[in-house]
């Protein structure tokens, strides 16, 4: 079950952009990918996602290869928040969350009372709704963010991928948003793969974590055991304190100015 | 706010407000046909025009009794032909703009962005300068079909790396190729030395003297267009968020994107070929309706073809029938159409309107 990835690697025209990985993502666990720009873990993203194709290894989906699904079948499957998105057209809230159903709504029909209760409930949850009516092109980009978060929550799949899905958003809405995906992974079992750039925040949520280093694995493991002062040395060249906190229950990381 | 309001009622597709403004615009253009083949040098009542054309279809041709002989053939040989080309043109470019936006991401696409008209301009010129009329009056609509196919397909493999076609890619490789022809054609015109003005007149565009053999090629083109398209319409909402997210909602981004524009090309190229180049039609037609219907492909499609056809139809009639003198099609859409843009734009930039 979850993710088999057994040696991949991956080259965008000549430059070799991942170099033989191989992993196991159990489901149930909510995994944070640390690692410096440009080291690989956006494209690392896509792969599992099935939207590019690996070079060489294999990467198993409960057990198929991941080739081997219909895109709509993985829509059903697979959700993503991605990093970057523009938008030139002028969909509101709503039918951007709307979007979120497509998989589970045939070509030509109106959404079913189900697909309008789970949009409706995902935006109270998100604090969308109140904004429902509102253009994409005339939000800011924090209210954005959270709209196509609560698309890829209405797209409701036992794995969610999330690409610095927070980096746009003020911490209230940050924990607010996370802490509905760790609920989910906590009670139904889901898996949540998020990149995030804020190690600390990594550390509160992700109980497992992935270092990548220049397109291949640095560390991997859980957090408590990975998140060592060697493996921030090692991963981003930067000396660091890595402690145990109270508070939030979880390991910390303090950076002096160098 | 009225409109906002509107279009979340029918959260569906088929909301009833989307019904009623299909309907409306549809019996628009039924009374516009109507209307316009009455319009002319010889003037037919719209009853007389309704009771020819059911004659013609029913064959009974009671209907024609006490009329003048000479109204039938007028309405069905000259001006039918003319009128449905037009409006058929009409709604094939607004529909190939409609999509052309929703793939490129750039509400400012056009059917020409990716060089499909300066193709076809390139290949007309060339069959209009070798007076090539080996197939009579085909010869110059193949040979700009051909370019602009030729054109697109370049225009297609310049811009295509290892991960797909990205819009930049191709607005940049549309812009680059359309040059090279435009620097191309110049070159014929000075080739064609007197010859020129038979070029330059089919370059503006003319729905003068068509046949039903172009009727029917345009709209079988037409057709099959927009019901590719609109069966992808869904998928092109999902394009217009970035092909990584339609993808994980389930849409194969890159077959989809490259369907849909080899679709919108061929049905701007078969136009094109049919009319000349005739501008504005693509890219203002989809702008109006996306403030009607919201930008959601599903609505916006039908209303486009429909509205194209409607507004390429009345521009066709004013230079026909209402200018003393006929002035090339072409001109009078970017005369009106142009200036009108201008109109929106500001409003656009005075935050006016969302589209």
């Amino acid at each position: 079950m979850g993710f088999h990835i057994d040696h991949i690697c991956f080259s965008y025209e000549e430059r070799k952009v991942l170099n033989d990985i191989s992993l196991l993502l159990d489901p149930g666990h909510f995994y944070g990918i640390v690692g410096p720009n440009g080291c690989g873990k956006t494209t690392f993203i896509d792969l599992l996602m099935g939207h590019r194709r690996i070079t060489s290894g294999s990467i198993l989906y409960k057990g198929k290869n991941i080739a081997s699904y219909s895109r709509k079948a993985l829509a059903k499957e697979i959700s993503l928040v991605p990093q970057n998105f523009y938008i030139n057209f002028p969909f509101n809230a709503r039918e951007i969350v709307m979007m979120g159903r497509y998989p589970y709504i045939p070509r030509f029909s109106p959404p079913s009372a189900e697909d309008i209760q789970v949009a409706d409930e995902i935006m109270m949850k998100t604090g969308t709704k109140k904004f429902e009516d509102r253009y994409m092109t005339e939000m800011s980009g924090g209210e954005r963010q959270r709209v196509i978060f609560a698309r890829a929550l209405a797209q409701d799949t036992p794995v969610l991928m999330l690409d610095e899905a927070t980096s746009n958003l003020d911490i209230s809405h940050t924990l607010n948003l996370l802490d509905i995906v760790a609920d989910k992974v906590k009670q139904k079992g889901n898996t949540v793969i998020a990149v995030i750039q804020d190690i600390n925040l990594a550390a509160t949520y992700c109980d497992r974590m992935i270092f990548m280093k220049q397109g291949g694995i640095a560390a991997y493991g859980d957090t408590d055991e990975v998140l060592t002062e060697e493996t921030i040395k090692t991963v981003f060249n930067v000396s660091s304190k890595v402690y145990s906190e109270p508070y939030s229950n979880s390991k910390k990381v303090a950076f002096i100015r160098e | 706010m009225k409109k906002i309001k509107q279009r979340n009622k029918g959260t569906g597709y088929l909301g009833s407000a989307w019904g009623a403004q299909t309907f409306f615009l549809f019996i628009t253009l039924c009374i516009v046909i109507i209307v316009s083949t009455g319009m002319g040098y010889i003037s037919i009542s719209s009853a007389d025009v309704l009771k020819i054309i059911t004659a013609k279809l029913t064959g009974k041709n009671a209907f024609l009794s006490g009329m003048d002989a000479l109204f039938p053939v007028v309405v069905m040989d000259v001006r039918l032909p003319r009128i449905l080309t037009a409006a058929i043109v009409g709604g094939g470019l607004a529909l190939s703009g409609c999509v052309f936006q929703g793939i490129l991401l750039n509400p400012l696409a056009d059917p020409y962005t990716l060089g499909v008209s300066a193709g076809a301009a390139f290949g007309a010129s060339i069959a209009l300068l070798i007076n090539f009329s080996f197939i009579g009056s085909y010869s110059v609509p193949l040979f700009a079909f051909t370019g602009a196919t030729i054109t697109l397909l370049f225009v297609l493999y310049l811009s295509s790396s290892s991960g797909g076609v990205s819009s930049n890619n191709l607005i940049l490789s549309g812009i680059i190729v359309a040059s090279i022809l435009t620097a191309g054609l110049s070159f014929l015109k000075y080739l064609a030395d007197e010859h020129v003005s038979v070029i330059v007149f089919w370059l503006m565009g003319s729905f003068g003297s068509r046949t039903w053999g172009d009727v029917g090629i345009t709209l079988l083109f037409v057709m099959i267009g927009f019901s590719i398209s609109l069966f992808f319409s869904r998928d092109l909402n999902l394009l217009a968020m970035g092909d990584r997210t339609a993808s994980s909602l389930g849409v194969e981004a890159r077959r989809v994107m490259l369907m849909m524009l080899i679709t919108a090309s061929l049905v701007a190229a078969v136009c094109v070929s049919v009319s000349g180049i005739i501008g504005f039609v693509g890219l203002l037609v989809p702008h109006m309706m996306r403030s009607l219907t919201g930008p959601d492909n599903r609505r916006l499609i039908p209303a486009s073809l429909l509205c194209g056809a409607i507004l390429l139809l009345c521009a066709d009639t004013i230079t026909r029938a209402v200018l003393p003198h006929e002035i090339p099609i072409g001109v009078l859409t970017a005369l009106i159409g142009g200036p009108f843009f201008c109109y929106i734009f500001r409003q656009k930039q005075m935050g006016k309107t969302s589209v």
